[in-house]
């Protein structure tokens, strides 16, 4: 089997996803917006098939691209488009954001020549990920290895569901 | 070069896992052109077999039994004019049509239509088809909103409610299918005891795994498995907004719901991708609970006898269905102003009987068994929407909602 990890499609990938991002703060229309977010996503879904990582691949595309992003649009299509248009789009803070965003940036960039630097890289092989058994290993490790903390998640995740049930609802 | 198209045909894989992009490509080619020669054979039966039920005689004008109804629709649909309302956002407008027809074509490539006739064989085949058919929502509410007008809001609305919620009684249903691929016991209610199994996500192995169980999964533990195929079966309908779960076209309250504003090439599109989705979620319930390309009764009635009988009839039908367009070019009126009608009919039952002959020779035969089976099955489900369409009234949108 011919390997997909070229790195024409990881720049692709990447490239599409950064678009969607930018675009995604740039755009006045909320409803763009959602969509450029919905580029996003689909090309991380990309990068982690790259990963082989299928099925978390299949899982973004469901639960994000499929699902949330859906609710999204549903609450923003609602929303008078004429109203957000006048609306000024960035407020005074910029000099903040970028300070931040510049900080975090040189985070990601030291973290990860200190992290070359500690494992060399060159030197190891790479790692022979079970591709065919993806989606048995991951219920493994979340099943088996990882209970507790799953366990945790989905309870957080239901105390949610809950109150925003309770909330929604006038009437049990 | 000849060694790299022949190399794949000796290899007992799909295309995709050999690696062969040549043969995908073939593959694919083949696949729309089936696909679209589908959507043409089902527009002219949807009319015929509803104006039946209704004692009605449906298309009638346009050739012999109206056959050429639906090539006359598609140019009509294209030489229109195109119309973009002004107040519409251009571009949503202009991708959400597209996207509609890519992501009901896209999952196609996973379907499989025997051991080795699918484009690909993924191993979360059946997580990819649920998911790249949930996107096609995305379309629907660009669709409507892109429009910027009340019904097509409205309609998308609706129809964005339906499918998400409907979703989840899909996906549980498909759990139950995929956990009985893990069983690897024998018989009805056979459960492998000691060896733990191993479930599968893949579309070509959830097929071999029924075949290796000598059960297909409707029947399996009965009634647990028709159970699950029932509600799969109610969801695959909310899904693709068929009658009688098709709120969000009600023509009575929505004109036309989402696509209300489309005309033209535009509307043909979402025309195309309506009925691609209905036959790719039959395909998913085909290969989940019917038994994929199996013919009926693979471990009962073995033997070279059975194998011979069972493959004689992909042409068998071919040939019948020749016959009866022959019957019908001899009933046609004598008069000459149907001489040409009854040429063209007494042509087709010609192409039909050629094809029928075709599908005996034995090479021919013994290959396309497997993709004529699983076409069959699915073309049961297609006439199940028909009869649907034709026999259940409207739901109510909050009655819809409560099922879901």
């Amino acid at each position: 089997m011919t390997p997909v990890a070229t790195p024409f499609f990881f720049y692709l990938l990447s490239g599409l996803a950064l678009l969607g991002g930018v675009l995604v703060i740039t755009r006045k229309n909320a409803v763009h917006s959602a969509l450029a977010l919905i580029l996003t996503l689909l090309a991380l879904a990309g990068l982690y098939l790259m990963l082989y990582a299928p099925f978390v691949a299949g899982v973004q595309i469901i639960l994000y691209a499929g699902g949330i992003m859906v609710l999204f649009l549903f609450v923003i299509m609602l929303v008078s488009i004429e109203k957000s248009q006048r609306e000024e789009q960035f407020n005074k803070q910029w000099i903040g954001g970028v300070v931040g965003a510049v900080g975090l940036g040189a985070l990601f960039v030291r973290v990860f020549v200190r992290s070359k630097a500690l494992h060399d890289l060159a030197g190891m092989p790479l790692a022979q990920l079970p591709e065919q058994s993806n989606t048995q290993e991951i219920a493994v490790y979340l099943y088996g290895n990882y209970m507790l903390a799953f366990e945790i998640a989905s309870l957080l995740l239901l105390v949610a569901i809950i109150g925003a049930v309770v909330m929604a609802k006038k009437r049990i | 070069m000849l060694d790299y198209v022949t190399s794949y045909l000796r290899s007992n894989t799909t295309p995709g896992q050999a690696g062969n992009l040549l043969w995908a490509f073939i593959y694919i080619i083949l696949i729309f052109l089936g696909l679209s020669v589908a959507v043409i054979a089902m527009n002219w039966l949807e009319r015929k077999i509803l104006a039946h039920m209704q004692v009605r005689l449906g298309p009638m004008r346009v050739g012999p039994h109206g056959l050429l109804q639906p090539i006359a629709d598609a140019i009509k649909l294209l030489i229109k004019e195109d119309i973009m309302p002004a107040e519409a956002d251009k571009s949503v407008f202009w991708i959400a049509p597209v996207l509609i027809v890519i992501t009901a074509f896209t999952t196609f490539i996973v379907v499989p239509f025997g051991p080795t006739h699918a484009v690909t064989d993924m191993n979360i085949g059946v997580l990819f088809m649920l998911g790249v058919s949930s996107l096609s929502v995305l379309g629907v509410v660009m669709a409507g909103w892109a429009s910027n007008s009340h019904y097509p809001l409205i309609g998308a609305l609706r129809s964005s409610a339906q499918m998400v919620s409907y979703e989840i009684a899909m996906g549980l249903a498909v759990v139950a299918a995929v956990l009985m691929t893990s069983l690897h016991g024998i018989g009805l209610y056979g459960v492998a005891h000691g060896a733990v199994g191993d479930g599968t996500l893949s579309m070509i192995d959830i097929v071999k795994a029924q075949q290796d169980q000598h059960a297909w999964f409707i029947f399996k533990f009965f009634p647990l498995g028709l159970i699950a195929f029932f509600i799969f079966a109610v969801a695959m309908i909310a899904e693709t907004n068929r009658a009688p779960f098709d709120l969000p076209e009600a023509e009575s309250e929505l004109t036309a719901g989402f696509h209300t504003e489309y005309s033209g090439f535009r509307w043909s599109l979402f025309f195309l991708a309506e009925y691609s989705a209905m036959i790719a979620v039959s395909a998913i319930a085909v290969t989940l609970w019917l038994g994929g390309w199996l013919r009926p009764f693979p471990t009962w009635l073995t033997g070279e006898t059975w194998d011979l009988v069972f493959s004689l009839f992909p042409a068998a039908t071919f040939l019948l269905l020749a016959l009866i367009a022959i019957v019908g070019t001899l009933r046609m009126p004598k008069h000459p102003y149907f001489r040409v009608q009854t040429l063209g009919l007494a042509g087709f039952a010609a192409v039909l009987a050629l094809i029928g002959i075709l599908l005996l020779l034995p090479p021919v035969r013994d290959r396309i068994q497997d993709i004529y089976w699983f076409s069959l099955k699915v073309a049961g489900f297609m006439y199940l929407y028909i009869w649907y369409r034709g026999t259940f009234p409207r739901y109510r949108f909050d009655q819809l909602m409560r099922v879901g």
